[in-house]
């Protein structure tokens, strides 16, 4: 993992995350803005897969479970498609908000990642 | 617009997924993923060091997936089906973490409900009191009560 992308990516997710509750709270349903939020965090999910597959070639190597990991980014990857499919069925505010719960808990699960790939207690 | 939503809410009154539980049912998917997630690395990994614990894991994560398909169906059936696993899940978050947090000998790793769903921002002891509360709210009409849109409580949960 790269510290200064992973990061971004945090930022990104929370970014998103509270946009899209505050978005849809405020009762706008799901639009370009907050899908298109949805699908920057994907890219850089993907972006980081690649880069998680890449990074031990070049002496970055995770310091934690290698399976932990790939479990947290497999299923993180799962999230924003889904939350977004769910959004295009069903056209309403709580779409929105649903979408920034997904973004959120992209947010955790990346910041997790980052432990396991470096800050290792036992 | 508002009109319009309030409109298309009121003409699928039996879905519990309506409104604001749609989220409810987001976050309870979310909790399967993460559960599940965590007891198939702990399965996968060393289910030799504590089989106790991670198949209370594996058990948790299948209740919390049942759950979240429960709530999301229709009818009286699931209607029982999303009690019992949310019961199970409130039950099983006391039980678990009160015994971890007093004996910690028993639980030396960590499930989905130890110290109170701890390393879950505590959302395994708050969601299944909201889940309850969701449900109290939106009983499905019985057989007897079937054909009646304007019945009061559908046309408050629509509005919900």
């Amino acid at each position: 993992m790269i510290e200064w992308f992973t990061w971004v990516q945090l930022a990104v997710a929370v970014a998103a995350g509270v946009l899209c509750i505050v978005l849809g709270l405020a009762r706008r349903v799901p639009s370009d803005l907050t899908i298109g939020a949805l699908a920057l965090v994907e890219v850089l999910l993907v972006v980081q897969l690649v880069v998680a597959i890449l990074a031990p070639a070049f002496g970055n190597e995770p310091t934690g479970s290698v399976l932990e990991f790939y479990t947290y980014l497999i299923s993180a990857l799962l999230l924003p498609p889904a939350a977004a499919f769910w959004a295009l069925l069903e056209r309403n505010r709580w779409s929105t908000v649903v979408l920034g719960v997904a973004a959120l808990a992209v947010g955790v699960m990346v910041y997790r990642m980052f432990q396991i790939w470096t800050v290792q207690s036992a | 617009m508002s009109k319009l939503q309030n409109a298309s809410a009121q003409a699928r009154p039996s879905t519990r997924m309506s409104g604001v539980g749609r989220v409810l049912v987001a976050v309870y998917g979310v909790l399967a993923l993460a559960a599940t997630g965590r007891s198939f690395v702990q399965i996968v990994s060393n289910f030799d060091e504590a089989p106790l614990a991670y198949t209370l894991s594996a058990l948790a994560a299948v209740v919390y997936i049942v759950a979240t398909i429960a709530l999301v169906r229709p009818g009286v059936v699931w209607y029982r089906v999303a009690w019992a696993t949310i019961v199970f899940e409130f039950t099983g978050v006391i039980v678990v973490g009160a015994i971890s947090v007093m004996m910690p000998d028993l639980f030396p790793h960590d499930t989905v409900w130890s110290g109170f769903g701890r390393g879950y921002l505590y959302i395994p002891l708050v969601l299944p009191v909201l889940g309850m509360w969701w449900l109290a709210k939106h009983r499905p009409a019985g057989p007897g009560a079937s054909g009646a849109p304007s019945h009061p409580d559908t046309a408050e949960a629509g509005d919900a």
